[in-house]
């Protein structure tokens, strides 16, 4: 089951670096949320508060609520949250020392699961759902290193589904892809949004029009608009959403 | 670009690709004289005999190093079941840690005990484990060889563990699993090939140490009865063949050193088999 996101007052820091300020957003659960902006936006520390991985960086600090489905996630010990908020990075990074196989069920192997039919059953399915199946099947014994980059990319998509999270963070997911792998990957984000709430970050944002419900603008750490896609893409409240729209900056 | 420019830049890139073949050269020579001159001093002591039968009375001809052999092996497998794991959590800690101050101390440490003379490391064995058991052993003479692999395995392991791209890290965290079992289980089997050459090198060292087994393992001409007897080494055996007036100890003696580097070798062989991964690339 998908669920929603409620962010209250949101700070970050790296060290001294304010990151992030005042962040309120809600993400209604279901459907695709894209986060877009110029670099050094507080873009990719944003979604990186949501699933608490942005304190895994030495020297990082938070501040504010984050709710998932209702609860506070602070209150929460990380490990069990990051099983319910997956997460896909920018650069593919399967691990290299396992199979296909075992990078999909990475998760829920290191987490204690043995039962070979269970780990075959989920195998399959996170492969479905990432639409690697079929070019991975005869092959599941194979590296995972060797397989191309948007396969790769689709193996970690599989490998972060397979323990069943009810929300999946992915930080630029195409930006070392080409055309075609990107496309793949959107058409997969469409068709994951049924079943999970998805929070994007792209620096493409015809890609945060193709895939997106709802988007967020984010400058210099600050949320300047937050809305449906089509609106906030046709007619932005902000003079500054405007600008980056229309590539006058970023 | 003039032509002239250009065969200059060829010329010297040639140059250059010499001078670099020539240093690789010099770098290996060494390395293949040392060998083919063991080959050409021990080979024609090496029979059947001497890798299967006790050193004989001196006067009496024949005889091998067998226990010596086997003494070795079990010394070098004593230091690494002593020494491997501390040397290599060690590392990981070095490497993982978010501590500041901590791991620059023992790093410092570390550095300072590769440097101790080996001599020292056995007197210090001596100290703490052949006085109060009242005896030399064989756990003293392994005890002993982990000291000096110790810093090895553990400077080579953080080393490596360092390479292991942040990016693999974080996807296990991200994955939901506590960092324990993330470096346990996805950044060690990505380091591996890494240690084990650092584990490689450690062992090279240790099988040809000498100094400190005088005192600790201390030499048996005979078989031992346990690990808490003293125990014949190559390096001891070697040592004491070398410097004795007798020809044929002397010949025994480029024999036994010929059977040592090779034991290396195989060791190191053999390591690499076994550990490398399925998707393993030896680097």
């Amino acid at each position: 089951m998908p669920d929603s996101i409620v962010v209250k007052q949101l700070n970050a820091w790296f060290g001294e670096a304010h990151v992030l300020r005042d962040i309120d957003l809600t993400i209604a659960a279901g459907g695709v949320t894209a986060i877009i902006g110029p670099s050094g936006c507080g873009k990719s520390t944003f979604i990186r508060c949501l699933n608490r991985m942005h304190e895994v960086v030495p020297g990082a600090r938070v501040t504010g609520t984050v709710l998932l489905g209702g609860e506070d996630v602070y209150a929460w010990d990380p490990v069990l949250l990051r099983r319910r908020v997956g997460m896909v990075f920018q650069r593919a990074n399967p691990f290299p020392t396992m199979s296909v196989f075992d990078n999909a069920v990475a998760g829920l192997r290191l987490a204690g699961v043995r039962n070979r039919s269970r780990l075959a059953e989920a195998a399959e399915r996170a492969l479905r759902q990432a639409a690697l199946w079929d070019e991975v099947k005869d092959a599941l014994g194979k590296s995972g290193a060797s397989l191309s980059g948007g396969q790769q990319q689709r193996l970690c998509i599989a490998r972060a589904l397979a323990v069943e999270p009810s929300v999946l963070l992915m930080d630029e997911p195409c930006s070392a892809l080409d055309p075609i792998a990107t496309a793949q990957i959107e058409e997969l984000v469409h068709e994951l949004q049924t079943t999970l709430t998805i929070v994007i970050v792209t620096h493409n944002m015809q890609q945060a029009a193709r895939v997106s419900t709802w988007t967020g603008f984010f400058l210099l750490g600050e949320l300047i608009e937050f809305g449906v896609t089509k609106e906030l893409f046709r007619t932005p409240k902000d003079p500054r959403t405007e600008a980056y729209i229309t590539g006058r900056f970023g | 670009m003039s032509a002239g420019s250009v065969w200059r830049r060829r010329m010297t890139s040639r140059l250059l690709s010499a001078l670099a073949a020539l240093a690789t050269l010099a770098v290996i020579t060494p390395l293949f004289l040392i060998f083919g001159f063991l080959l050409y001093q021990g080979a024609a002591a090496l029979d059947l005999a001497f890798f299967t039968h006790l050193p004989k009375p001196v006067g009496e001809p024949g005889g091998g190093m067998a226990n010596a052999i086997v003494g070795s092996l079990i010394l070098l497998g004593l230091a690494a079941v002593l020494g491997l794991p501390v040397g290599i959590l060690g590392g990981m800690y070095l490497a993982e840690s978010e501590d500041r101050r901590l791991p620059g101390i023992l790093r410092f440490l570390a550095d300072v005990l590769n440097g101790v003379p080996s001599i020292v490391i056995g007197i210090f064995a001596y100290t703490v484990v052949v006085l109060p058991m009242r005896r030399f052993s064989a756990l003293a003479g392994g005890f002993a060889l982990a000291v000096i692999m110790i810093p090895i395995v553990l400077r080579a392991t953080e080393e490596m563990v360092r390479l292991v791209p942040a990016s693999l890290r974080e996807a296990g965290l991200a994955l939901g699993l506590p960092r324990w079992k993330v470096a346990l289980r996805i950044v060690l089997p990505a380091a591996r090939p890494g240690i084990v050459t650092g584990a490689m090198v450690a062992f090279a060292r240790i099988a040809g140490e000498t100094a400190p087994l005088l005192f600790t393992a201390f030499g048996n001409r005979f078989w031992h009865h346990g690990l808490d007897d003293p125990i014949a080494a190559l390096p001891l055996q070697i040592f004491a063949y070398a410097v004795a007036p007798y020809d044929d100890w002397h010949r025994q003696a480029w024999a036994g050193a010929l059977v040592l580097i090779v034991l290396v070798l195989l060791v190191s062989l053999a390591a690499r088999m076994v550990t490398r991964g399925r998707y393993g690339v030896a680097r």
